[in-house]
């Protein structure tokens, strides 16, 4: 561990310098962290203590073509990817992901991760959606997995090896903006929620790696405080978003609750069925059937309500039944999902089937990057010294659909890829300096937002365009469903301009923080609509009820979306300009995609 | 083919009443003590006590504060005192507590108050990190490949692995409450998960550590971690194991 440099108070805020400063503690930020922290000074910046962050939310596995237990490839890795992701993927960045995902999965295992093994001892893999044998021919064993809490697992970890390095957090500071000297990144600034203090992180590499915006949705397996404030930072700055309108829907949330049940337990032999018992998914899917990719699966599942064939009173979910697989895998691969269900629904998956509908999960889209981590201003151009990794960051190895296992490994991946490129940049430059009160923007933020005499409540606010967003650009989407939801969030942001809060004070303000991330969730509310509306034909997790089909010949290309001229002006596309950026192909040739 | 998922499974059969929530609050910018507020709020049974919470904040007092993420018992931000228990308040639902009673709720206790519900966990974070909560091995298994653990060793150490650091646990302990110094149950939890993982070789480290008058001997095994946990981890037993291993000299 490097001792940090001395940090100064200037006019009430607090000025820290650190080589690398890596914003987020989830898995892509530790992960990072664990690269950079024994060779620079290195800070991690995060709103949460890090083993809050949701990357211990996932449950089923991590990909990677170990062969522990079948015959396996990480070019069939690769291939499988790039087909999940309806061929929008960067076939460059698919290969990287495949070929490396076996040394990123022994890292943790040598880091002291605790897989399921195998009888020989080996670390055990299971099957998950999408991931195949030679080019789809059948389901294949590539899931690395620690019962159904590997994203748990791998969170702690990655803290425990953060705690070993001695590594600096700065936990419940929540980073506002990225402060920029020109063109080039020089820091970010930061509200101690404990205080209400700012504080100034000059550096001289940043690394975002802030998580998803599910809390766009009503519905959804995000957490809380998964509002896309890295992204949104992002975005204010004028720098590009890449593939937003692709948002991934997971098959088996609980009904009515959007809580996750991993697809781990289909892998494991679940089936999903409709009211009158039908596996319907044989229908949609002959040859992988519940184990086709999660796009899929969601639409059928939509559909077979939308057709009436819905389980329950109201016909409104569809049911995963796990009573086969007993009581034995069930408690011992798929512990906590079991209890899930019987904690939120009161529903015992030994004995009865559970009630399941598509939840908001993850975003394809994000912060473009190349492999290297790298943020790009525009298609080739990167930004100096800043980085993104996880999530947030689209790199693209998920292109239109991610598949399931793939995300606990991009954040391996691309938050150690981050970590070594960002510590190799900083130990090549000196510090930007900084401008003149790089806080003076966020200051006047926070106090018009902690002075607010406004009339409309945040949660009301944010409601609706959690409503709203469920019933017009989910699973489903059309022109007339995307025009209307564009009104509603026109008025939203609006009527965000006339907010209030109630707590006043500086110590602890969750209230002001929900103002802010309101913020956040409508300004990519926006991109993510706009960007959908452009995309007039369906793909991977972009599904135009008007425009069924794929259209390679107009949309083979990353939607690349910039916030240009005024951001408050009324219509959307006086502010969003839309550009495109190809797609790199390189072994496989788009295909139709059947399983 | 647009569709409203709205309400929860059988939310036809719930019926929605009006809880009473007994909330203990503190600004310590403003109040000289702590105090008890009411709150009325509109809930179904199926709710989480966190919604309730979440009613109370959004809809009633904006200020009302309190740690959440995950809610669904996963990132264990949300541990309080519920009817004095410690629980998750996303695990907590509300037909699981007398209904027909108010809901008493407050933060945690044995740690700094910060502010209503939130306390200072770095006092908790502290004990966890003097375990050496992290592999400790010299050997260096084969390059590009993993350790071999058999399905029995891997076993061994299952249940304390499940461990979410949400300090329910050692903010139940009585021993806790009144020696700040002890470790406390979640550090001897994280510290039993690798004394007992056969590839870490620091167990006698920890072991040392734990001997301490500060260690494992505190514990007076009252069982009160045990049924605090969320994650249905056997902590009293794990603490017990721990202490066996310290008579025996290795895990």
């Amino acid at each position: 561990m490097t001792e940090p440099y001395e940090s100064t108070t200037v006019d009430g805020v607090r000025y820290h310098q650190f080589d690398v400063v890596i914003v987020g503690a989830g898995g892509a930020g530790m992960r990072a962290a664990i690269e950079a922290g024994p060779k620079a000074r290195t800070a991690v910046i995060s709103k949460l203590y890090p083993t809050r962050s949701h990357t211990g939310a996932a449950q089923g596995g991590m990909a990677a073509a170990l062969a522990n237990v079948e015959e396996d490839n990480w070019e069939w890795h690769t291939f499988d990817t790039v087909k999940g992701g309806d061929y929008l993927v960067d076939q460059d960045a698919a290969e990287i992901l495949a070929k490396e995902a076996i040394d990123a999965v022994i890292d943790l295992e040598n880091m002291g991760l605790p897989f399921n093994r195998t009888p020989e001892g080996k670390i055990d893999q299971r099957r998950f959606g999408g991931h195949t044998r030679d080019h789809g021919k059948a389901p294949v064993r590539r899931a690395c997995y620690a019962a159904d809490r590997t994203g748990h697992m791998i969170l702690q970890t990655l803290f425990q090896n953060c705690v070993k390095l001695g590594i600096n957090f700065f936990n419940e500071f929540y980073v506002l903006d990225l402060v920029m000297t020109g063109d080039k990144p020089s820091g970010v600034v930061a509200y101690e929620l404990s205080t209400g203090e700012l504080h100034v992180f000059q550096a001289k590499a940043i690394v975002f790696a802030t998580g998803g915006f599910g809390k766009i949705y009503k519905t959804t397996s995000n957490a809380h405080t998964l509002t896309g404030d890295g992204v949104g930072i992002i975005w204010r700055k004028g720098l590009p978003l890449e593939d937003m309108e692709f948002f991934q829907f997971h098959p088996t949330g609980l009904a009515g609750l959007g809580i996750l049940l991993t697809e781990g337990a289909r892998g494991e032999g679940a089936i999903l069925r409709n009211a009158s018992g039908e596996r319907f998914m044989e229908r949609y899917a002959p040859t992988i059937k519940d184990l086709a990719p999660r796009d899929i699966v969601s639409r059928c599942m939509v559909q077979e309500v939308a057709e009436g064939r819905g389980a329950g009173p109201h016909k409104d979910y569809v049911l995963l039944d796990c009573t086969h697989l007993g009581a034995e895998i069930l408690e011992t691969k798929l512990p906590d999902i079991t209890e899930f269900a019987r904690t939120y629904l009161g529903v015992d998956p030994v004995v009865e089937p559970v009630p399941v509908m598509p939840t908001a999960h993850y975003a394809m889209g994000g912060i473009p990057t190349n492999v290297k981590a790298e943020v790009l201003r525009d298609n080739d151009t990167v930004v100096p010294g800043l980085y993104a990794a996880g999530e947030c960051a689209c790199v693209s190895v998920h292109g239109s659909n991610r598949l399931g296992t793939n995300s606990l490994l991009d954040i391996n991946v691309f938050g150690k890829r981050a970590g070594n490129n960002a510590v190799e940049y900083a130990a090549t430059v000196d510090f930007t300096p900084l401008p003149d009160d790089p806080a003076a923007g966020i200051r006047s933020l926070i106090e018009s937002l902690r002075n607010s005499t406004g009339t409309e409540r945040i949660a009301a606010i944010r409601k609706e365009l959690q409503d709203h967003m469920d019933r017009s650009a989910q699973v489903f989407r059309t022109e007339e469903s995307l025009t209307e939801v564009t009104k509603v969030i026109h008025d939203l942001r609006e009527r965000y301009k006339n907010i209030a809060i109630q707590d006043h004070g500086k110590r602890f303000n969750t209230d002001l923080l929900e103002a802010i991330e309101l913020g956040f969730l409508l300004d990519l509310a926006e991109v993510v609509v706009f960007s959908a509306r452009n995309r007039k034909e369906s793909r991977g997790g972009h599904m135009r009820d008007d425009y069924p089909n794929r259209d390679d010949a107009n949309y083979m290309k990353h939607t690349m979306a910039y916030l240009t001229g005024d951001p408050h002006s009324a219509d959307a596309a006086d502010h969003i300009r839309l550009d495109w950026k190809p797609v790199t192909i390189t072994r496989y040739e788009p295909m139709e995609r059947k399983y | 083919m647009t569709l409203v998922t709205d309400a929860p499974a059988e939310v036809g059969a719930v019926q929605a009443y009006t809880a009473t929530l007994i909330i203990r609050r503190f600004d310590p910018d403003v109040d000289a003590e702590p105090y008890w507020q009411d709150f009325d709020v509109e809930v179904y049974s199926t709710d989480r006590v966190l919604d309730a919470l979440h009613k109370i904040k959004w809809e009633q007092d904006g200020s009302l504060t309190f740690r959440r993420s995950c809610a669904h018992g996963i990132c264990g931000s949300d541990a309080m005192r519920i009817n004095g228990k410690n629980r998750l308040a996303c695990k907590t639902l509300i037909k699981d507590l007398d209904i027909s009673k108010p809901i008493y709720v407050e933060a945690i206790k044995g740690l700094p108050l910060e502010k209503d519900l939130i306390v200072d966990m770095e006092p908790f974070f502290e004990s966890y990190r003097s375990i050496n909560p992290f592999l400790m091995a010299t050997s260096k298994p084969e390059k590009g490949k993993e350790r071999v653990q058999s399905v029995v060793a891997r076993e061994r150490f299952d249940d304390t692995t499940k461990c979410i650091l949400c300090a329910a646990c050692t903010s139940s302990c009585p021993v806790f409450w009144t020696d700040g110094q002890y470790f406390g149950p979640a550090a001897i939890v994280n510290a039993h998960r690798f004394i007992f993982d056969d590839r870490d070789e620091g167990a006698q480290v920890r072991l040392d550590i734990l001997n301490d008058k500060e260690g494992v001997w505190r514990c007076r095994t009252t069982f009160n971690c045990s049924e605090a946990c969320p994650r249905g981890i056997q902590v009293t037993q794990a603490i017990a194991e721990v202490k066996q291993a310290i008579l025996r000299g290795k895990p």
